[in-house]
């Protein structure tokens, strides 16, 4: 083991062009299917949270039936995205990298395609139990057991296919991105169940279904997406790059301590709740810890790029989860800021946390997925993206409107719990300093659509291998004829 | 890190570690409450539900209310819970032991409801205010909740169950507007909470 070993695709030449096409092609149908339903989804989840948002702006809108309630859309919105679009998304990003990393053509696709099969009917029928009333109103776990149960089988399968790759990899290095996805597909599943069985199907008692409810939406977010997102940015950036990752003791170092302090995190959406003092404390000394991790990945992703930002210009792939990374830098010090009991008083029970909620699910883990999508969709399809202007396009909708979501939640969040937090104040003139910030939101929420629209266009024009065939990879520029100074395949 | 063990055995323990802890042990030690008998009243405390108010408790999931609405009073030095008026005293575990899901809530686009039932007694109000909010409440973004109601032609006399609306929701002349089962249901657990009961672990504070 040396000290910095470098990326695998650097340390194997004999591993040539025509060898990754072949992996590449095997990966095709079921990356696809994940990837073609998760757009998909994305669109309708979209629909859903401007649904929500224009609500909250005009309650009248579109009140008069149960269907589009604004307690149901909301959920709907939440779990068409994360089981929809982003749990999707990043299982195919997994299982194009776990083939690429074990350097062996993905074997059983036809457990992924059952998989893809299971999850997609999961999903419709949850949404679907949503808006017809089933929702359980247990956040992050509102899908009802019939389609938690389609999403458990699915994911079962996935997990099972990942050990039997892991079994049949090729000898040698196993590279940090691989360790992130072995962790994440060994603890989602066994988070899903424990949360599901103890809220849904077998109900504990009330006093304790808080902890075991945030228990699990932490997780969801730490355990199962952030390891994907990383696993993502430690493959792509150094791939794009061609440079090996800055240190391997700094990723040992990152990943140990994620996996000790993120599973603890969850308590500190209960501060001042009926709970144990000890359990939250322990919740946000876990969430303060989480610094080390944090700071660790991002010196190591930074030291990575430095000197090579250039490449910033003419990169999608790079643009995009660089995007990602640095917000996963923001958005988890926000997070381990607002676990601090003295600033969670203001921000607790205000759009503070959805403003979080977004600058994590979104600006980190959607962005580097958008960005390993541009990576991986022509290598597999065969075909390049048809259009640097709609990536183009594409990038900025989506970056300006989570940049101006994110800041109009806080600001509306943070004089939201100011106002909560002072009795003389009326709770109605508490909703006053919100909805100018609301409506600001709304607006973000257009782009962001637009955004996802011209995503949708690029993929399907791409699918249907529209235009002339290009040669070279479609970067930022190129419709211009530029060329960037030098180029990774 | 080249071996498949290492990180799989690691990768086990961290997370067992949390599940012990926040799962295991709170499941042990929160989820295995009694109610509470007074001695001296005989009162039994929480109160067990109606079972209108169980019905009523799935209509509040069903809609959604969590997505606005907490039902906790934090500590004093936790934000203006207490001063607000929202409870006499913190809640405690054992305030939720017969609540399935417990809606603690992450969100307070709307009061907090611990004990709405309480500050808003009346189930005219409620229907009222579910029906027009922001007629009710001026400057509420709360939506309607009309479709839990139907407009009705009146046969004889007026039902005794149909609500008294304000302009402009208030029906034409010769209808009215009743609640259905699932709003009679909501607002039977709306009713029911109340937790100003004094438990072993929460004593009510004196009433000033």
């Amino acid at each position: 083991m040396s000290a910095t070993p470098a990326h695998p695709s650097t340390t194997t030449p004999e591993m040539d062009k025509a060898e990754r096409a072949l992996i590449d092609e095997s990966t095709r149908i079921p990356v696809l299917l994940f990837f073609g339903s998760a757009v998909f989804w994305l669109l309708v989840g979209t629909l859903f949270a401007l649904l929500a948002s224009f609500k909250m702006n005009a309650p009248h809108f579109l009140d008069q039936w149960g269907w589009l309630t604004f307690g149901r859309v909301r959920p709907a919105h939440l779990n068409a995205v994360a089981y929809g679009w982003a749990a999707p998304a990043g299982i195919g990003v997994a299982l194009w990298l776990m083939a690429r990393l074990c350097r062996t053509p993905l074997r059983h696709s036809k457990l992924l395609i059952c998989a893809a099969l299971f999850w997609n009917i999961g999903i419709l029928l949850g949404i679907f139990g949503i808006l017809s009333g089933d929702g359980r109103s247990i956040e992050w776990l509102e899908f009802p057991n019939y389609a938690s149960l389609m999403l458990f089988v699915a994911f079962g399968l996935i997990a099972v296919w990942a050990v039997i790759m892991f079994r049949f990899r090729q000898p040698g290095h196993v590279y940090v991105s691989q360790w992130y996805l072995l962790a994440a597909f060994l603890w989602f599943p066994w988070l899903y169940s424990t949360a599901n069985i103890l809220l849904n199907f077998e109900p504990i008692q009330g006093g304790a279904q808080g902890a075991v409810n945030w228990w699990y939406g932490h997780n969801a977010l730490g355990l199962w997406f952030t390891p994907i997102g990383l696993a993502a940015a430690y493959y792509f950036i150094p791939k794009v790059i061609g440079r090996p990752i800055h240190s391997y003791y700094l990723s040992i170092l990152g990943f140990w301590s994620l996996a000790l302090f993120y599973s603890w995190n969850g308590m500190h959406h209960l501060i001042g709740g009926p709970f144990p003092a000890w359990m939250v404390s322990a919740s946000v000394v876990a969430s303060v810890m989480m610094f080390i991790p944090v700071i660790t990945t991002a010196i190591n992703h930074h030291m990575t790029v430095r000197g090579n930002f250039g490449a910033l210009k003419w990169s999608p792939t790079l643009r995009f989860t660089v995007f990602g990374a640095m917000c996963y830098t923001l958005s988890s010090v926000q997070g381990s800021l607002m676990a601090i009991p003295s600033l969670n008083k203001v921000t607790h029970f205000t759009h503070y946390t959805v403003g979080h909620a977004h600058l994590g699910l979104y600006a980190f883990f959607t962005m580097i997925m958008f960005g390993s999508m541009y990576y991986i969709t022509p290598r597999i399809v065969g075909w390049e993206w048809p259009s640097a202007r709609l990536i183009r396009w594409h990038f900025w909708l989506v970056a300006i409107g989570i940049g101006v979501m994110v800041v109009a939640l806080t600001i509306g969040g943070i004089l939201q719990g100011i106002a909560l937090l002072d009795p003389g104040i009326t709770f109605m003139a508490t909703l006053d300093y919100t909805k100018p910030w609301l409506l600001l939101r709304s607006g973000s929420g257009i782009l962001l659509t637009a955004g996802h629209i011209v995503f949708a266009v690029s993929f399907t024009l791409l699918l249907l291998k529209a235009g002339s065939k290009r040669t070279e990879p479609t970067l930022f520029g190129s419709d211009q004829g530029r060329k960037p100074e030098s180029l990774v395949p | 890190m080249n071996k498949m063990p290492v990180i799989i055995i690691g990768a086990f323990l961290t997370f067992l570690s949390s599940w012990i802890g926040l799962v295991a042990y709170p499941y042990l030690q929160l989820g295995r409450y009694t109610p509470f008998t007074a001695e001296d009243t005989g009162d039994i405390n929480p109160p067990p539900l109606s079972g209108m108010a169980v019905m009523g408790q799935r209509a509040y999931a069903s809609s959604g209310c969590i997505y606005c609405h907490s039902q906790q009073v934090r500590q004093a030095g936790y934000g203006s819970d207490l001063e607000r008026g929202w409870g006499a005293r913190p809640t405690v575990a054992r305030d939720y032991m017969r609540e399935n899901p417990a809606f603690l809530g992450t969100m307070r686009t709307g009061p907090d409801l611990t004990n709405i039932g309480a500050r808003q007694p009346s189930a005219m109000w409620h229907h009222q205010h579910l029906y027009q909010p922001t007629v009710v409440s001026p400057g509420s973004i709360m939506p309607s909740y009309r479709y839990l109601y139907r407009l009705q032609k009146i046969e004889g006399q007026r039902s005794a169950n149909a609500i008294d609306l304000l302009p402009p929701d208030n029906p034409p002349d010769g209808y009215e507007v009743v609640p259905t089962y699932e709003a009679e249901a909501l607002v039977a657990y709306l009713l029911s909470l109340n937790r100003n009961y004094p438990l072993p672990e929460a004593p009510e504070p004196p009433q000033q």
